[in-house]
């Protein structure tokens, strides 16, 4: 019975046990990114990236097909154009960056309407927007697992950069010029944790795992290193339990895994250990157990 | 009085334009044909003499029509009405009566026995299966019906509406016997698809190859676990050797079906409309081969 429910749909099917690894692998790149851009203020950065990206991967997708490679090109591309031009407006005018990136994503996600439009395919490009967790072949795997793998080493070799950023701009500006780099790399993991989002969840779920799990761990750890854990498991958990309630309940897979980020969220806030509500309103009664 | 004047110019207009349609009508005879692939039937055996209406085009959904008033005007006008019957059309007898129209109203199905619906495949059509031009000896019976209607109502044109109906009947014989051989070279163990259609039972009948209905396939964008999982456990279950599912549509998921189960994914199977000139299916004959052709090479490799 328990084996039936928990451990036989991925036993049985090979789509279960594809769809599992690929949001493991999604959970372990864009949890510790969404940690950095929460710890950053930019939890946003990562709505209107997401956006941004889906007017390249419409135009791979109207060229080649539903192809991974010419998808994943597209969207890489038009996510690195805005998140650069942005950053290099917001840093040489008087534009602050928020406003920037709005400006750019706006355009983009326009262009990308006005491409699905004039070529009227909207029913096909509905699967760019949802992505099919269920549907991951050999290629699609490799590439999250890929995109997870550079996201851990590059975030290893920018971690100090981008933890002082988080903490003290001015201070890093005054010491050392890593700054601005980090912040560029920081930016391109943004957009390759996204674009490897999309082909499992689309794009406006793939900023769900990045954002959600996150958020989670912020309400169970103070120090950072901790916090990417719970972000990680977090998203870990959502993929799995978003894939068994897909299984049994018969709902859709992508929303379903993000909803279940969403419960764990909603709990963390009702009962996290730092700072969550019920703490917040019964902090002796914990001390003293 | 430049209004009374335009006013003027349309109603001449208006006169010289009915004018003109009533000469043209005097030339030809006008039928009608309630949907596609009944429309093309006549066409091969009216030929010249008539001028045919299909009220629902290519690629429309005749289970689900809604009648406009322009389809009152076309049946008041027309010299015959061709019908499928069986409950096909279930919206035509109120079309017709609302209409007033003399014209004799043809049943292409009269002398085909009909189909009781299998459990499970039935959208309402009080139990019969309307769907019996999917068997072509079905079809031959149209022709002779079409053929005979027309010839009463246009008793001048009965030699050359003979003649067509022959040249057809012919051709049809030999689709026939091409459906017939290539059923042949399929292995007996391997004539069943599934298919998220429901109008193939006149073929099933006629030509034995079993066509299953998927469980638990949606049309909605996202499917979900259980709905794949559904489909696979079929398909293992029931060693299906083929799977022609177009309302999955998402081509990811189908060909992840495809490599799980070891099934073959075939290509579209046209069953109630023809499609356009430049689509698969543009005529009846057109249609049966494409889908023939469509499940020889999904189940013979």
């Amino acid at each position: 019975m328990l084996y039936d429910t928990f451990i036989g749909p991925f036993v049985e099917f090979e789509f279960m046990r594809r769809a599992l690894v690929g949001a493991f692998a999604l959970a372990l790149g864009a949890g510790p990114v969404g940690v950095f851009l929460m710890l950053r203020r930019m939890s946003l950065v990562g709505d209107a990236m997401a956006h941004a990206i889906l007017p390249g991967a419409a135009i791979g997708f109207l060229l080649h097909g539903l192809d991974l490679i010419a998808m994943t090109a597209g969207g890489l591309v038009a996510g690195f154009v805005v998140a650069f031009a942005a950053g290099l407006v917001a840093r040489v005018t008087e534009l602050k960056e928020d406003a920037s990136l709005a400006t750019f994503y706006l355009v983009s996600l326009a262009l990308g309407v006005m491409i699905v439009s004039v070529r009227g395919t909207n029913l096909d490009l509905l699967h760019v927007l949802f992505g099919t967790v269920l549907a991951l072949d050999d290629p699609t795997l490799l590439l999250i697992a890929a995109i997870a793998s550079v996201t851990l080493v590059v975030l290893a070799l920018i971690y100090r950069p981008l933890v002082l950023e988080c903490v003290d701009p001015g201070f890093l500006r005054s010491v050392s010029g890593a700054g601005a780099p980090a912040h560029l790399a920081f930016l391109g993991l943004v957009v390759l944790n996204l674009v490897g989002g999309f082909h499992a969840l689309g794009t406006l779920l793939a900023v769900g795992i990045m954002m959600l799990p996150a958020a989670t761990g912020r309400f169970w750890a103070r120090d950072i290193t901790t916090m990417i854990f719970i972000a990680v498991v977090a998203g870990a958990i959502s993929g799995y339990a978003g894939l068994l309630f897909s299984f049994h309940m018969s709902v859709p897979s992508g929303p379903a895994i993000i909803l279940v980020a969403g419960v764990l969220y909603a709990f963390s806030v009702l009962f996290g250990r730092v700072g969550g509500l019920v703490r917040q309103v019964f902090p002796q009664r914990h001390l003293e157990a | 009085m430049i209004f009374r004047r335009t006013v003027l110019m349309t109603a001449a207009l208006v006169a010289a334009l009915l004018a003109a349609d009533n000469a043209s009508a005097q030339e030809k005879l006008k039928v009608i044909a309630s949907f596609s692939i009944l429309g093309d039937l006549v066409k091969n055996v009216g030929g010249d003499r008539v001028e045919i209406t299909t009220l629902v085009g290519p690629n429309g959904d005749a289970h689900v029509y809604a009648p406009t008033p322009a389809d009152t005007k076309r049946l008041s006008d027309a010299g015959v009405v061709f019908v499928n019957g069986f409950g096909f059309e279930g919206w035509i007898t109120r079309l017709v009566k609302a209409s007033g129209t003399k014209a004799p109203v043809v049943v292409a199905t009269k002398g085909v026995k009909p189909r009781r619906m299998e459990k499970g495949e039935e959208h309402d059509h009080g139990g019969t299966d309307p769907h019996a031009w999917q068997s072509v000896a079905n079809a031959r019976i149209y022709v002779a019906n079409i053929r005979d209607a027309l010839v009463k109502a246009d008793p001048t044109g009965q030699a050359a509406y003979e003649a067509n109906a022959t040249a057809y009947l012919g051709k049809l014989d030999a689709l026939e016997q091409e459906v017939k051989d290539i059923i042949a070279k399929i292995p007996a163990d391997r004539r069943r698809i599934i298919t998220t259609h429901d109008a193939f039972g006149y073929f099933k009948d006629a030509y034995g190859l079993d066509f299953i209905a998927p469980q638990g396939v949606s049309t909605e964008s996202e499917a979900s676990a259980k709905d794949v999982a559904k489909i696979i456990t079929q398909i293992r279950r029931q060693k299906i050797p083929a799977v022609f599912v177009e309302n999955v549509t998402d081509p990811r998921l189908v060909k992840r079906i495809a490599e799980e189960t070891g099934a073959k994914i075939g290509g579209t199977l046209y069953s109630d409309a023809l499609t356009g000139p430049g689509g698969d299916a543009p005529t009846y004959i057109d249609m049966m081969r494409h889908n023939i052709r469509a499940l020889g090479a999904a189940l013979t490799s």
